[in-house]
């Protein structure tokens, strides 16, 4: 980057070209929540009870164990690319932007990874 | 002319400005996403991971996010647990009525003053009343 001329001074600062695939991404995993969080919700809301039996057992079906898989890879993308906008809206010393890169970057990897992992051990009977 | 200026559309000002509802549910849909990024999918993972570890990481799932039995600290914390459920669920209701108007809006319907207005209003109309007729149904039946 140049500090000479003017458009030595912002050349390289322009769009990434993703916006397009970050807005779309976002609004495909919106959709994907809309069926997946209700799912969730009317399903813990109906079950018998909340002992580990109960719930240990309504978790490793297939149905559920898979939606709360796909939960971990879609929801966790919305959350993330949400909470990308907001950091970027915020935050604007270079030092909190290489934070936030590494949050965004690192943490919903991590949160997914345990998540999936958690699910497979429930439904195929580590516990 | 002061009941013709009321009705017209007011410049956006660092100062002169009144909140409307689409400012409200604007600046909420951030919150609540961003409330539902941290403390929803924190206490999801904490659920999961308790049920895979066993059923002692469960109890103590239940204890300090629902029922505070052992007590001490954890009577504190499972109030705090009953106000952020009560408080997640909420989120998504408005989240995901805000998350649909945001939907019709990207496809350039909605903008006119008094239809965004009133979807704006009902996006908060419909979260309240789902997010009461979801706990009446999870406590009640």
């Amino acid at each position: 980057m140049g500090n000479g001329t003017s458009i030595g001074r912002v050349r390289g600062l322009g769009s990434s070209h993703q916006g397009t695939h970050h807005w779309l991404l976002q609004r495909l995993t919106a959709v994907g929540n809309l069926v997946l969080i209700p799912f969730l919700m009317l399903s813990l809301a109906l079950l018998p009870s909340h002992d580990y039996a109960t719930v240990h057992a309504w978790v490793a079906k297939p149905i559920p164990s898979t939606a709360l898989i796909l939960i971990m890879l879609n929801t966790i993308t919305h959350a993330r690319l949400g909470v990308q906008v907001m950091l970027e809206d915020y935050i604007h010393e270079e030092g909190g932007k290489v934070a936030a890169w590494l949050l965004v970057n690192i943490v919903p990897f991590a949160a997914a990874a345990f998540g999936i992992i958690s699910v497979i051990r429930i439904a195929l009977g580590g516990a | 002319m002061a009941q013709a200026r009321s009705n017209r559309p007011l410049s956006p000002h660092l100062q002169i400005w009144r909140w409307g509802p689409a400012m409200l549910v604007s600046i909420l849909h951030r919150i609540t996403g961003n409330g539902m990024a941290f403390a929803g999918i924190g206490l999801l993972l904490w659920w999961v991971g308790a049920i895979a570890s066993g059923p002692e990481a469960y109890a103590t799932f239940l204890d300090y996010a629902w029922t505070g039995a052992s007590g001490g600290i954890a009577v504190l914390t499972a109030l705090l647990g009953k106000v952020v459920l009560v408080g997640l669920t909420w989120a998504f209701f408005q989240h995901a009525a805000s998350g649909v108007r945001h939907l019709f809006l990207d496809v350039g319907a909605g903008y006119e003053l008094e239809s965004n207005a009133r979807w704006s209003t009902l996006t908060l109309v419909f979260s309240v009343l789902a997010t009461i007729l979801f706990w009446a149904f999870v406590l009640l039946r």
